[in-house]
């Protein structure tokens, strides 16, 4: 039943991922990155982890995507508009593509001691989580927070408008 | 197991066919409650007290044309207002609607399912409930559906913030993020040991989840995505019979579900006062703990409506304002006051 | 000069912190809403009860005919040029031998029309008419589907022989006494 379960969730997210590539129109390209949220957020619940399942929902399907479908529709592309590529730059993003791919095989060969540890009853639970999160991995924590914060006063201070001129 | 299972499929349909006549009769109850507060008298024809209204209504949209416009984007088009109506109706799953209930030996809790992070799950369903509204908003192709469906998405992000920052506060305190243990939580003391609902220790939270509530809900004050005289009809501008229904139906699945959230959160869920003390058959306090929360949610339904008919809407840059230089430093504000005050009166 | 007390002087001031939330505002404006709730309600359930009307109010014209049933009107045209919204049109006849029972005057109006939709109901052509022939009444003006419907003619305007509008009521007291002067011309 998981099993199957995980095959046809691997499917889905496979096929809407290659759809957001191939997929002309940029609006469908993001609907279809939607869907392979959710099927990663099913992935998650699948591994125990029905916290990190729900917030992927919130912040990836919720938040970020409802903007970067914001900023389509803002944008108005359409397929007379589309910048065309010449072939020296797909030829790079391939290579660049094949290269992260590499790297990723390469980093989860490694890993694979570390799967077998998932199993373990309410891992995926919020109260786990946040002993792990305050106390093995504090400082890590806390140094993301410090980051985000960092990048949150840059947006704001981007995002003011310079004081020179009052009458405009 | 099997009986487990006939109770949640029964229990399911309940909800849903309850969830629907809600929604049904809320368009009634709003335009009644508009006519009131206007001294008028509202729908009177269809049926005695016009309470047959919403079916004449349903009737009306089903029976209607239904116009696709050539230009726009006829599958994005139909999918709009799909999308808006299942999340509506997927909130409903988490609600304690009740107590438990014994029924041969066996005890069933009144809620759907009952999830680790309840809370967390009924905000993912929001924040992908506006996606109805943009994609039926671009598929549309006009200026003004974009604009609509452009608005929603930022204030329905923008107001998401500071509604699950509301609520830092309340699951510090509570220590749970499942809705049925915090009521649980808020049940009556026995004998005189008073036992609070939360909305007496988190005021301020309350009061920023209920205003967070209008603006995910699109209501009055904050119907921007919609406004008649600025947008014709916003994002729903070109929908047209039971596409513009179900739109239309959404908004007020949305309106009781948020009840339930607020009432369950703040206002005790389905606990109502001296509940342990009547010396009453634990099957009866959860009936009437059911009737107590629809009451509950019933009179938040009537709130929506009373602040609909007494506030204006809010200019776009206000709207802003009050979203992110007021309601999310409060809300940050409220979780270190809240949480420094139960640590020092604990 | 102030004529009334209720004139408030507005003063742009500065709002201080309570003024600034907002919700003591609000909290007014919604009790003010509540207590609508319970207040009488204005509404006239129509069809079923309709509202009472003034005994001198001003609907539908009528054009009167006399005792023996001859059109009053004479096409003098003084309730054209009275009308003030330039609703009333009208042709004049000559009358033939013959129709002395027809029309009281040797001088009759062969078309006369009345425009509801220019009319406004107020009144000038029933003060004007020198020959108590045009009156309004206390019937209503129908709606229709079409603007040529709103335009009255003889036929619906004319009363029928057998069928008179009884426009008493609407005159006062001091008309109806000065009517029954009958030695004065106007009476005859």
């Amino acid at each position: 039943m998981t099993l199957n379960l995980f095959y046809f969730l691997s499917f889905l997210a496979v096929l809407s991922a290659l759809m957001v590539v191939f997929s002309k129109n940029p609006v469908y390209s993001v609907l279809y990155l939607i869907i392979t949220f959710f099927t990663i957020a099913g992935h998650y619940i699948l591994l125990d982890a029905q916290f990190l399942a729900v917030v992927h929902v919130i912040v990836y399907a919720g938040a970020i995507m409802v903007l970067f479908l914001y900023v389509i529709m803002l944008l108005n592309l359409n397929r007379e508009s589309e910048p065309h590529k010449s072939n020296i730059l797909k030829f790079a993003a391939v290579i660049c593509a094949g290269l992260l791919l590499v790297v990723l095989v390469g980093s989860l060969k490694g890993t694979e001691a570390i799967v077998q540890q998932s199993g373990k009853a309410g891992i995926g639970y919020v109260k786990t989580l946040g002993e792990v999160m305050f106390k093995e991995f504090l400082l890590p924590f806390e140094i993301t927070s410090i980051l985000l914060l960092a990048a949150m006063v840059g947006a704001v201070m981007l995002g003011k408008s310079e004081k020179t001129n009052d009458t405009i | 197991m099997i009986t487990f299972l006939t109770f949640k499929i029964i229990l399911v349909a309940l909800v849903f066919v309850i969830t629907l006549l809600v929604a049904a009769y809320s368009t009634y109850a709003e335009r009644k409650v508009a006519a009131f507060l206007q001294d008028r008298i509202g729908p009177n024809r269809a049926g005695p007290f016009g309470i047959l209204q919403p079916l004449a209504d349903g009737l009306k949209f089903i029976m209607k044309e239904e116009i696709i416009p050539v230009v726009s984007n006829k599958f994005l088009f139909i999918l709009g207002p799909c999308i808006a109506m299942m999340t509506a109706l997927m909130a409903g799953v988490l609600i304690p609607w009740g107590g438990t209930l014994t029924i041969g030996g066996e005890t069933y809790a009144l809620q759907i399912a009952e999830l680790d992070n309840g809370i967390l799950y009924v905000f993912a369903v929001v924040s992908i409930g506006v996606y109805g509204i943009m994609i039926g908003g671009w598929a549309s192709n006009n200026k003004f559906s974009l604009l609509g469906a452009i608005r929603a998405s930022a204030q329905m992000i923008s107001y998401e913030i500071a509604m699950g920052l509301s609520i830092i506060a309340l699951v510090a305190i509570t220590g749970t993020l499942s809705l049925s243990e915090i009521s649980a939580q808020q049940a009556g003391g026995t004998g005189g040991d008073w036992n609070f609902w939360n909305v007496v220790y988190h005021p301020l939270g309350c009061l920023i989840f209920i205003i967070c509530a209008f603006a995910e809900c699109n209501r009055t004050p904050f119907d921007l995505p919609e406004c008649e005289t600025e947008l014709v009809g916003g994002y729903h501008t070109e929908y047209s019979s039971m596409k513009l229904g179900f739109y239309l139906f959404a908004e007020y699945i949305n309106m009781f579900i948020s009840s339930a959230v607020i009432s369950t959160l703040y206002f005790g869920g389905y606990n109502f006062p001296f509940m342990n003390d009547l010396g009453l058959d634990q099957n009866m306090i959860t009936i009437i703990g059911t009737v107590v929360m629809f009451a509950k949610v019933a009179f938040f339904i009537f709130f929506f409506m009373w602040i609909r008919w007494t506030i204006p809407r809010f200019r776009y840059d206000q709207l802003m304002n009050l979203g992110w230089k007021i309601l999310i430093p409060l809300a940050v504000a409220n979780v270190f006051i809240t949480v420094a005050s139960y640590l020092i009166f604990k | 000069m102030q004529l009334t007390n209720r004139s408030k002087l507005v003063v742009k001031k500065e709002m201080n912190f309570w003024e600034r939330m907002y919700l003591p505002a609000i909290l007014g404006g919604v009790m003010i809403t509540i207590r609508h709730l319970f207040r009488r309600k204005s509404t006239v359930k129509y069809p079923e009860k309709t509202r009472e009307i003034s005994s001198i109010w001003r609907g539908q014209h009528v054009l009167k005919r006399d005792d023996k049933g001859a059109e009053r009107c004479t096409a003098c045209g003084l309730c054209a040029v009275a009308c003030p919204a330039e609703a009333i049109t009208m042709t004049a006849a000559e009358r033939k031998k013959g129709e002395e029972n027809l029309y009281r005057e040797e001088k009759y109006a062969s078309t006369y029309e009345i425009n509801m939709l220019r009319c406004i109901f107020c009144g000038l052509c029933e003060e004007a008419c020198p020959k108590e022939a045009i009156f309004l009444t206390d019937r209503i003006v129908t709606t229709d589907y079409s603007r040529t419907g709103f335009v009255y003619g003889k036929d619906k305007l004319v009363e029928k022989v057998d069928d008179r509008i009884d426009v008493t009521k609407r005159q006062t007291l001091a008309v109806q006494e000065f009517k029954q002067q009958k030695q004065l011309s106007h009476n005859k």
